[in-house]
């Protein structure tokens, strides 16, 4: 049985540029002081938040967005953001997922880093029909 | 808007901002070399305390800023780092390789201090460029 979500707050930050990957970080990070993550919780959120965002902008070759959710769960309170596009897309999401794979001369260290950082970790994406990645933390 | 640069003595110091753009980082590159190599100073405080995070993207900033002083003779120091930061830096996988890094502005400047005299007791090169002071 899957465990009913309860949703607490939502927002939705779109993502064009390097600034509106800062905005995104600084909502999230506002958001879960307000529900009581802890500091370091908060800081991996708000690290992911700007490795997925900074993909984005540097990546998909298209606008997206991150939409950020606060949910309970089996009593459990969960911060999630999802950051979305429909850019160019992942040709290997598998290689993608690989530490130090880059296309584009980075560390290619963010999407396995993300994936350290957090409880809950999904990427889905094809070539040419952009990227969505879901990340989780729970109290 | 540029990254300001202050310099005190030999030291260089540059506050990073969270917001720091790919473009401003290259000017800001560009500029610590031309300073490196103009005036006497031969250390670099990279001051990261006013940043939120630090995400692979600051990461490769801060190495290769680090990595090019190095080539230029200089020497660079990372501080303001904040014990998170640094948990989470490791945790994906990158630490900030190669760079030394000091718990705020003032151990920062004392470690710098500490190499370039070090710098200067057993290396003739550096000694000679601590006494030209053209710049
Ligand atoms: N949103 C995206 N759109 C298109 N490609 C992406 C996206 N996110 C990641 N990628 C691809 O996955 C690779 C690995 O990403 P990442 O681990 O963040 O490393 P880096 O950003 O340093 O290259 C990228 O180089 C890129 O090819
Ligand atoms: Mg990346």
């Amino acid at each position: 049985m899957t465990p009913v979500e309860q949703t607490l707050l939502t927002a939705l930050v779109p993502i064009i540029t390097e600034l509106d990957v800062s905005r995104a970080r600084q909502e999230a990070t506002a958001i879960a002081a307000a529900h009581g993550f802890s500091k370091p919780a908060a800081y991996r959120m708000a690290t992911a938040i700007s490795e997925l965002g900074n993909n984005i902008v540097f990546h998909a070759g298209e606008p997206g967005e991150i939409r950020l959710r606060v949910l309970r769960a089996d009593g459990r309170l969960g911060l999630e953001a999802v950051a979305e596009d429909r850019g160019r897309g992942i040709d290997d999401v598998a290689l993608a997922m690989l530490d130090g794979y880059s296309t584009g001369g980075g560390l290619g260290c963010g999407l396995p880093g993300c994936r350290r950082l957090v409880d809950e970790f999904e990427i889905s994406s094809a070539p040419g029909k952009g990227a969505c990645v879901k990340v989780r933390l729970w109290i | 808007m540029r990254i300001p640069i202050l310099r005190l003595g030999e030291i260089l110091l540059a506050p990073i901002q969270s917001d720091i753009t790919d473009e401003q980082a290259m000017q800001l590159q560009a500029e610590i070399l031309k300073l490196l190599e103009i005036t006497t100073a031969r250390g670099v405080v990279l001051d990261i305390s006013a940043l939120d995070v630090v995400d692979s993207y600051m990461a490769r900033i801060l190495t290769d800023t680090a990595r090019m002083a190095r080539l230029m003779g200089g020497e660079v120091v990372i501080s303001g780092m904040n014990p998170t930061v640094a948990i989470a830096l490791i945790e994906m996988g990158r630490e900030l390789i190669n760079v030394a890094t000091a718990l705020n502005l003032e151990q920062a400047v004392d470690a710098l201090k500490a190499r370039l005299s070090s710098f200067d007791d057993h290396d003739g090169i550096a000694t000679g460029r601590s006494v030209s002071h053209g710049g």
